[in-house]
């Protein structure tokens, strides 16, 4: 069976300090995979090397996606061969609109793919189809990006933009942190919708609870920089138990 | 050519052909006086620290004679036409009525050149308001480019609107440069009577390789409760030198909108004065734009004269390149003018390391019961931000690009009716923003 993507021996580190120590992970197309772990433990760090931001410096390692070796692409290339990051701290832009953002970020990746742009009139009907499959009010398409938006809706505007550019691997960096329950849901519905044997995701989640909804093939859990335990759902049950100390105790006596 | 210009401009001054009325020569006579003494004004002076004029003192700009370029400047004005204006139109200094469009005005409002009005007669009765008109000078604000304006000005526009009648479409006025080394010196006069209400749409625009003075000098009278919402383009060419003056008077209840886009020129003064009475309203909004070796500085002084006013004051500057921005903003709430609520906020992105800003907002507070703030911001643009466009699929200069107009643009729709027009002029430097 093919692979999505692959990570080998991902070394990587921020300001100077090592976070990523060594984080070997395939993916295949089809997959969920979730990535638990406490804070500290390198998530976010993951999330941000895959998705290519600057000041996150890989130091060894490689990670392979669809055949192409993923670190030497700028970020938009990789957005254009269908990463998507939904971040975990959405950043504000006033002045752009979302609805704006959506058609260039949309336009920019059928081009990418030698395709025209959207006629204007269909682009705003699949726009209006899935906003209302987030749950948001067609209102917000019009507003600054995430431009006085609560926490909630920020993630379901992130999922919306999911939902829009159909991304082949999507990579959501604790979309359910801070979410209400029926945020979350808004968030596992979209994810359920967009499952397909083609795409695959990569949840990285420090609660348990997200997967309640979004049933993952795979949990793999992270400490100190390095996957320490990789299970079935079963594993993430297991952490709601127990917690997390049993692992990072595990994880600094190996 | 002497290091000083400014003498040869004394030595060239000549009393007008016209029959210009004899109070009007005398105030020539005292201006001229008073530029012969001073020149131009220096950097000494705390109001011009961060803008030396010499580039324009070392030139000798002269005014044009005979008959204007119609053909050239018809083209310039066509690329900034506000749809659906009445119109006065201005040609290295010169009225041309043949481009100007003026059917179906309401009664009770003057939109005429003001030298054709001067050259009436007394019995026309225009003749007293005029005089205290251009007699008002702006007192606390007197320059050298004050001084030169009144001694030379050829022409300018007279709007003037009596108690009640609101326009239903702007007016908009042209100032077009096309002579190399010419100059263009006009006085505005706009009145706006009780109750009464308008839009104009200021526009200077030259070709872009031209090298011209454009000094154009506006005295605005809002009375009780009547509004005025005043558009400056300065879209002149990137080798144009333009001062631009906007001083007026608001009286009971009036709102004065003033809301700039500079976008070009190489060095360009903009200026604006407002004194409020009583729970007078004031909003001004800028954007400023600079690259290359441009210099654009913005000076804004607001006097809350009695109780009650208001004041907004938003600039935006946005600098490439080796190019400098100045923001000088004073507001000064006098002792009479409690309740008074005045904020005053200049933020600038600097695109460009070898980009200089000059900023320096000021409150002066007098009364001892007023609201007011002021705050500055200088930075780049966020780097998260543009991540985050980056990670949507947009390439970073794209992403640049949309995040700087956007910036802008947050100005823009503070703009009030005509902003989706003034939107897409400012577009038009951003052509992948949108």
């Amino acid at each position: 069976m093919n692979t999505l993507l692959r990570i080998e021996n991902l070394h990587a580190r921020v300001d100077g300090k090592a976070i990523l120590k060594g984080i070997d992970l395939t993916v295949k197309p089809g997959e969920v995979h979730a990535i638990m772990g406490p804070n500290g433990s390198g998530k976010s760090t993951l999330s941000n090397v895959l998705a290519g931001r600057s000041g996150y410096e890989v130091t060894e390692g490689t990670v392979t996606y669809r055949g192409q070796n993923l670190l030497d692409q700028p970020p938009e290339q990789r957005a254009r061969e269908g990463v998507f990051l939904a971040f975990q701290y959405p950043v504000e832009i006033p002045g752009v609109s979302n609805i704006y953002l959506l058609k260039a970020a949309y336009n920019a990746i059928r081009r990418h793919r030698g395709l025209n742009e959207v006629d204007a009139l269909d682009f705003l009907k699949l726009v209006k189809e899935k906003t209302r499959m987030v749950d948001l009010d067609e209102q917000f398409l019009y507003r600054g990006v995430n431009e006085g938006f609560s926490g909630g809706e920020k993630k379901r505007n992130e999922i919306l933009q999911m939902a829009i550019l159909e991304p082949t691997l999507c990579i959501l960096d604790e979309t359910d942190s801070g979410l209400d329950i029926d945020a979350l849901k808004v968030v596992a519905n979209g994810v359920n919708a967009l499952r397909s044997p083609e795409r695959a995701f990569i949840l990285v989640t420090h609660y348990q609870r997200l997967l309640d909804y979004i049933k993952p093939d795979h949990v793999h859990v992270l400490a100190h920089g390095r996957i320490v335990r990789s299970g079935d759902a079963s594993l993430a049950h297991e952490l709601e138990r127990k917690g997390y100390g049993w692992i990072e105790a595990a994880a600094a006596g190996a | 050519m002497s290091a000083l210009s400014h003498s040869l401009y004394v030595d060239s001054y000549r009393e007008p052909a016209t029959n210009e009325p004899a109070w009007l020569s005398r105030l020539r006579r005292q201006a001229l006086a008073r530029f012969e003494a001073s020149g131009f004004p220096s950097p000494r002076d705390e109001e011009w620290r961060y803008t030396h004029v010499a580039p324009i003192e070392r030139k000798l700009f002269t005014a044009a004679t005979g008959s204007a370029d119609t053909d050239a400047a018809e083209a310039l004005i066509e690329s900034c036409r506000i749809a659906d204006a009445w119109s006065l139109v201005f040609v290295d200094g010169m009225f041309v009525p043949e481009l100007s469009e003026r059917h179906g005005l309401p009664a009770g409002v003057t939109l005429e050149s003001l030298a054709s009005l001067l050259a009436l007669s007394e019995a026309d009765g225009n003749a007293a308001w005029l005089e205290s008109g251009l007699e008002r000078e702006t007192e606390s604000d007197r320059h050298g480019f004050l001084d030169f304006n009144t001694a030379f000005f050829t022409d300018g526009a007279v709007l003037r609107l009596e108690e009640g009648v609101a326009l239903e479409k702007p007016v908009q006025l042209f100032f077009v440069s096309t002579r190399n080394d010419g100059r263009a010196t006009l006085r505005n006069l706009i009145r706006i009577g009780r109750n009464a209400e308008a839009r104009v749409v200021e526009t200077h625009v030259g070709p872009p390789e031209t090298g011209y003075l454009g000094t154009v000098v506006n005295q605005i009278e809002v009375a009780d409760n009547g509004g005025l919402n005043h558009y400056k383009l300065q879209l002149d060419g990137g080798r144009a030198y333009h001062f631009g003056g906007s001083y007026a008077r608001v009286a009971r209840d009036g709102r004065f909108g003033h809301h700039l886009l500079s976008l070009g020129g190489l060095l360009v003064r903009n200026e604006v004065h407002a004194r409020l009475g009583h729970a007078a309203q004031t909003e001004m909004n800028g954007v400023f734009l600079s690259e290359n070796r441009q210099h654009v500085d913005n000076h804004i002084r607001v006097d809350h004269d009695e109780p009650h006013g208001s004041s907004r004051v938003s600039y935006r500057g946005i600098l490439e390149d080796r190019s400098r921005g100045v923001f000088q903003g004073r507001i000064v709430v006098h002792a009479d003018a409690q309740k008074t609520d005045a904020e005053m906020n200049n933020r600038n992105l600097l695109l460009s390391d070898d980009a200089e800003i000059d900023t320096k907002p000021q409150l002066e507070i007098h009364a001892d019961d007023v609201k007011c703030a002021h705050g500055v911001t200088i930075g780049q643009l966020d780097p998260d931000s543009v991540f985050y466009l980056e990670s949507r699929g947009i390439d970073a200069a794209t992403a640049r690009e949309m995040l700087t107009f956007a910036f802008a643009a947050e100005i823009v729709e503070r703009f009030g009716p005509l902003r989706e027009r003034l939107r897409g002029l400012l577009l038009a430097r951003f052509p992948n923003a949108q």
